[in-house]
């Protein structure tokens, strides 16, 4: 069996590992237009700032190709050709397959701001290659400006701030952080970027750029001397439009396949949450049907973990429902819950056992089986029932020596 | 395979096999000298209310989500035993995010915490359950 995956990330990792979870003869091929062994993307800002060390953004140990006989070809994937099961890459070649894996995952959003190629340095801010760009444009003594206020905007504000003069953040939004927070608790971020020395434009409508000026629609003028654009990111999908069903992203059932025979799709190019686990457990399930298995997977939760300058931050859910909130000392927290079910969770500060929360969200607890006022306080396995706990800390033995049905 | 289980009802609240999970990891010989003046911070946690207690560590799930969601790598499934690389792990905490059971936590070294099974003991006996006095937490092997 001749496996062929497009894309070198975590999703791609996952298919290499569920495929060795089934064989270690079948023949396995990553083609990556990015030069590099399989590193962690969200860890560019930590190298950006200088935390990390090139090699420690690695994903796998160094042996992994070795370890599990893949071949790493470096090119770019132009054209798949579904009916001759045949693959185009830019060099020339062309690769055949009898499972092919997509795993592109997400390419940046640009809107179209007037006047943007006059800007001479400018970046997006996604891969190992962003970050050497930015680091050539010479940070120091120059001003950063960040359209996009989300999650890679802020990431990359915070891997900044130590070096350039000043950074400046601007968003369209009210708030920052508009993925994962309420407006109430974007505030708390908030406050603390901005003591840590982070400027922030919100409510703004860039309008046009000249050369290193940026003019808002209210006509105030921003001056810059490096222009960092973080609006949002899409599936890169574009291999497989026209071939497959996509709406957003690529269209997978709950075995990671497409609607096209023998084409899986896992990751941020896919109609799931564009993070990191997503594209982990959706690439193990595809690798694993691919390999003549049958695994399935649910939808995964949209959740978070991320923290900024030593304040983490953890969510999961949404926000709609009735509020149970505690705010005191460094700590915030809103639960939100309607119809006796958690709906999601905002924890800040002190994110202790926040995956319970989590699991009452994904496994839908019904929260009348829980001593809820003592799962607001804090999240713990004590609010769970006798037999629950058992189950949880004992195995299906301990379930069945000790259970006794309450009277 | 062999893993932690808790016996709840025979869990007294000692919170002994919390003294000797950080004492195990102190490497010292003598327990007083070593946890001395240390607020413990053990990868081993005792919930208590009400007179019930018990003992919450890794369960070492076979399908985990740790693992899975860890953004850098540094979670990994050796032998069926959950391992932290602490050199790689940047406390994102995304496997706090992810564990049902709250068994990992934040430290003070720049990497999560998380129990693994004492693999480094000369015993390979968990030093939490050779130190629990009622057998309330065993290392032995069930189903599920
Ligand atoms: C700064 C930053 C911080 C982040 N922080 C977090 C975080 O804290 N937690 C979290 O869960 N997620 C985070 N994310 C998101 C996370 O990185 C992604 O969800 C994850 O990387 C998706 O993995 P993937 O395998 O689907 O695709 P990607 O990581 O996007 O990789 C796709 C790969 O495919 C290659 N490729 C694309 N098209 C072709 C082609 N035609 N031919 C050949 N190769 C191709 C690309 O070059 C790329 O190397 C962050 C992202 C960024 C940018």
């Amino acid at each position: 069996m001749k496996h062929l995956i497009i894309g070198n990330s975590a999703a791609a990792i996952g298919a290499v590992e569920g495929i060795r979870q089934m064989n270690k003869s079948d023949q396995i091929t990553i083609i990556s237009d990015e030069p590099y062994f399989t590193y962690s993307r969200p860890l560019i800002s930590y190298l950006l700032s200088g935390k990390l060390s090139l090699e420690k953004m690695n994903y796998r140990s160094k042996s992994f190709y070795e370890d599990n006989h893949v071949t790493f070809k470096y090119a770019h994937a132009e054209k798949v050709d579904h009916l001759n099961k045949q693959v185009f890459l830019d060099d020339g070649d062309q690769m055949s397959y009898d499972k092919l894996l997509i795993a592109t995952g997400s390419k940046a959003f640009i809107p179209p701001f007037a006047g943007l190629e006059s800007v001479e340095n400018k970046t997006t801010f996604l891969s190992l290659d962003d970050v050497k760009k930015l680091d050539a444009m010479g940070l120091e003594s120059k001003r950063v400006l960040i359209i996009g206020a989300g999650l890679i905007g802020l990431k990359c504000a915070e891997g900044i701030t130590k070096k350039a003069q000043s950074v400046t953040v601007l968003d369209l939004a009210p708030q920052i952080l508009s993925s994962i927070l309420d407006y109430d608790s974007s505030l708390i971020v908030k406050q603390h970027l901005e003591k840590k020395g982070i400027n922030f434009i919100l409510s703004a409508t860039a309008e046009k750029f000249t050369q290193n000026t940026l003019t808002l629609k209210d006509k105030t003028q921003i001056d810059f001397d490096i222009l960092v654009l973080c609006v949002g990111v899409r599936p890169n999908a574009s291999l497989l439009s026209g071939i497959a069903a996509i709406e957003k992203g690529v269209v997978i059932n709950e075995r990671a396949e497409t609607s096209v025979p023998d084409i899986y799709a896992a990751g941020d190019v896919t109609n799931g949450v564009a993070i990191l686990p997503n594209a982990y457990v959706t690439g193990e399930c595809a690798g694993i049907n691919m390999a003549g298995g049958n695994k399935t997977i649910s939808k995964m939760l949209p959740m978070n973990a991320i923290g900024f300058f030593g304040l983490n931050i953890i969510t999961a859910g949404n926000y709609t429902g009735s509020i149970f909130e505690l705010n005191k000392d460094s700590e915030f927290k809103r639960l939100f819950y309607q119809d006796g079910l958690l709906n999601g969770y905002i924890m800040i500060g002190n994110i202790a056992k926040a995956g319970i929360y989590t699991s009452l969200i994904r496994e839908q607890t019904k929260l009348d089986t829980l001593d809820f006022p003592l799962i607001c306080e804090k999240p713990q396995l004590m609010a769970f029932r006798l037999e629950e706990r058992l189950e949880k800390l004992g195995g299906k033995v301990e379930r069945m020596k000790f259970f006794q049905p309450e009277i | 395979m062999k893993r932690v289980y808790v016996n709840e009802k025979w869990c007294l609240g000692c919170r002994l096999c919390e003294y000797y999970c950080a004492f195990q990891e102190t490497k010292e010989s003598d327990m007083a000298r070593a946890l001395k003046g240390i607020k413990i911070n053990p990868r081993i946690n005792i919930e208590e209310k009400n007179g019930i207690s018990f003992a919450v560590s890794c369960r070492h799930c076979e399908d985990a989500l740790c693992v899975k969601g860890c953004i850098t790598g540094a979670l990994s499934k050796k032998e069926e035993v959950i391992l932290i690389d602490k050199e790689r792990c940047v406390s994102c905490y995304t496997c706090i995010l992810s564990c049902p059971y709250g068994a990992i936590s934040p430290s003070q070294d720049g990497a999560i915490k998380k129990c693994e099974l004492c693999t480094d003991s000369a015993s390979g006996i968990p030093a939490c359950v050779k130190g629990c006095p009622n057998n309330a937490i065993v290392f032995e092997e069930r189903l599920g």
